[in-house]
């Protein structure tokens, strides 16, 4: 029994190359690529990755870890690639599961967040720039800007706007960190086990 | 990577096409979806595709000469039309957008830790020059204390209130991933780049904090012990979470800040009298000007990320508050000798430095302008250091102390 775990391990190891290739590679589906992805042996077909921009990225085929990409444009998180490994746990697949919807999640929010922060920006200070008679551009055709205290009007009045929206972020934020933070901890302990339970099978 | 790229190079083109278009429905998608109103709004898009025609100008330059590499694929006669029409400007679109996808790869990083790196990775989670602050602080408490010097108390003190430190800033920046990325003074923490899980990140606070306050409560006294532990609470479990609810959070900080220098003279003396409050007081006020000048600077990063600060809700308060604790810098002084922890000249040679200081809070009131924000700043950074050195050197000695004590008896 031991023997066979040992081929399995070694067999997924192997087939890690071409899975996560398959796997990982998903965005050539979501883009409409005509070619069905070839079927690999050991592969898992689990949910597509988040690719938040479309992004082409693909992971080496011999990495076993999760990567992290560039900032991303407009919510300024880094957008995570998931590891799906070839004997997943249901525990592991909880917390993968939970990871990806939190990062769908915070994309949204802080894309959006900043997106209106900035379109609210420019209107304020094109509205502003109009009430004083001034074109958006001044003399040496630079945009013209408004000073700091001028300013500041914007960033109170968009901080009070938003701030029962952030009060709901947080709440769900904290309360989603934590649930990640204890399955990290639960598939931890769980591989540990695992381990020690296989070393004593081999003793 | 370069074989995934080989064996697709006869579609490129087709995928190109395909994603190109996908990002353009996407992004166009995105702006109807985030307006207020349902009217159309051509305000926002403009500035951000004006950006990218900017790089789109800058690129094609020096990838045109590669295009022609491409093999065009055969296509049915119904979209050739069509497609012939569009392959002429998607040309310089997919030469721009195959030099942003090899940019973009190369900044994809793998998430795992290295053990060489982890140290640094490490110290930075720990925020460990505000850690070396907090402790020097403390030893300054624990120097300026009326009892004979101990030196294992003193590097007890010191271990133990280093590994709290350690243990709240880590415990702080794991709370605040979403919103470190957003500001730019904070964008490049290990956990928003992904160099630690947070799981590791709260396993490191727990085995820091668990011996630190173990070592003070232990070996050194369970006052010393119980100020660490309320300390760390209240860093991680009150000012974090303020930060987004309520401009309080600006006092609740400068009580966390107060709290090292106590905590080594309770060390030292193993009771809380008025000495230690003092310094504490010291430590207090300085928060403020501090504070409130560094806040000046972020107010558009506050207010995009949801914090509430006085600098963003109440501009004019800001200045006062920051003000009126430079001030209170000068009246703090002079208790010092009143109390007898230091000789009448603290106040005199400290009077140069604290009123410099006021000078430049009151400047910052007045003008209430970024430059005078930053001279602030970088002035607290350095009258701070200064000011408890000086209380070091006028501290009054035992001896006098003792005479005076054996006097009344």
């Amino acid at each position: 029994l031991s023997r066979a775990r040992a081929r399995l391990q070694a067999a997924s190891r192997r087939c890690l190359a071409l899975s996560t290739r398959g796997r990982l590679c998903a965005e050539g589906a979501e883009r409409g690529n005509p070619q069905p992805e070839t079927p690999v042996r050991g592969e898992r077909r689990g949910a597509p990755p988040i690719a938040l921009e479309a992004s082409k990225f693909c992971p080496p085929a011999h990495s076993c870890s999760d990567w992290i990409g560039p900032p991303d444009r407009c919510s300024n998180l880094r957008p995570i690639i998931f590891y799906i490994p070839e004997n997943e746990s249901p525990l592991e697949q909880r917390l993968r599961e939970c990871r990806r919807e939190t990062q769908v999640w915070n994309q949204q929010f802080w894309a959006n967040q900043n997106v209106s922060f900035r379109k609210e920006k420019e209107e304020f200070i094109y509205a502003r720039l109009k009430t004083k008679g001034l074109d958006v551009r001044n003399e040496t055709g630079r945009k013209a800007t408004l000073n700091a205290e001028e300013m500041a009007h914007f960033y109170k009045d968009f901080l009070s706007k938003n701030f029962k929206k952030h009060m709901h972020y947080n709440r769900d934020w904290y309360k989603r960190n934590f649930t990640i933070t204890f399955l990290m901890g639960q598939v931890a302990l769980e591989r540990a086990w695992k381990r020690v339970g296989w070393k004593k099978e081999r003793n | 990577m370069h074989l995934c790229r080989l064996a697709n190079k006869g579609r490129i083109t087709f995928q190109q096409l395909n994603f190109l278009k996908r990002r353009y429905v996407t992004q166009y998608k995105k702006d109807l979806s985030q307006r207020a109103q349902p009217k159309p709004e051509l305000a926002a898009p403009p500035f951000l595709e004006r950006k990218r025609m900017g790089q789109e100008n800058t690129v094609v330059h020096e990838i045109r000469p590669v295009l022609p590499l491409h093999a065009p694929l055969p296509e049915t006669s119904d979209s050739a039309g069509l497609k012939a029409q569009k392959l002429a400007v998607i040309d310089e679109d997919s030469a721009m957008a195959v030099e942003a996808e090899s940019k973009e790869e190369k900044q994809w990083k793998e998430m795992k830790t290295e053990l060489g790196d982890l140290p640094g990775i490490l110290a930075r989670l720990s925020k460990i020059k505000l850690t070396a602050l907090v402790v020097s602080t403390t030893s300054a408490g624990f120097a300026m204390s009326p009892v004979p010097f101990d030196l294992t108390c003193f590097l007890l003190a010191s271990v133990g209130t280093g590994l709290a430190s350690c243990a709240a800033n880590s415990i702080n920046q794991y709370f605040e991933v979403p919103f470190d990325s957003n500001m730019n003074s904070t964008k490049s923490r290990p956990l928003v780049r992904g160099q630690i899980s947070p799981l590791l990140a709260v396993s490191f606070a727990a085995s820091c904090a668990v011996p630190g306050i173990a070592l003070l409560t232990l070996a050194v006294n369970p006052l010393t012990g119980a100020l660490g532990a309320f300390n760390i609470f209240l860093y991680t479990c009150c000012y974090t979470p303020m930060k987004r609810i309520s401009i309080i959070n600006t006092w609740v900080g400068a009580v966390v800040g107060a709290i090292p220098p106590i905590m080594g003279w309770t060390a030292a003396t193993g009771s809380l009298d008025a000495g230690a409050l003092l310094l504490g007081g010291i430590l207090y006020s300085w928060q403020f000007p501090h504070f409130n000048a560094l806040s000046w600077g972020l107010r558009e990063d506050y207010s995009r990320g949801g914090y509430c600060m006085m600098s963003v809700t109440h501009p004019t308060m800001c200045r006062r508050v920051a003000l009126r604790h430079c001030l209170a810098l000068i009246g703090l002084s002079t208790l010092a000798p009143v109390l007898n922890i230091t000789t009448w000249t603290f106040p005199v040679i400290s009077l140069p430095i604290n009123l410099y200081i006021s000078y430049l809070g009151f400047r910052f009131y007045r003008d209430a302008d970024r430059s005078r924000s930053r001279k602030l700043f970088f002035c607290s950074l350095w009258h701070l250091p200064l000011l408890l050195l000086l209380m070091l050197t006028c501290k009054k000695s035992l001896y006098e102390k003792n005479d005076r004590k054996e006097l009344p008896s």
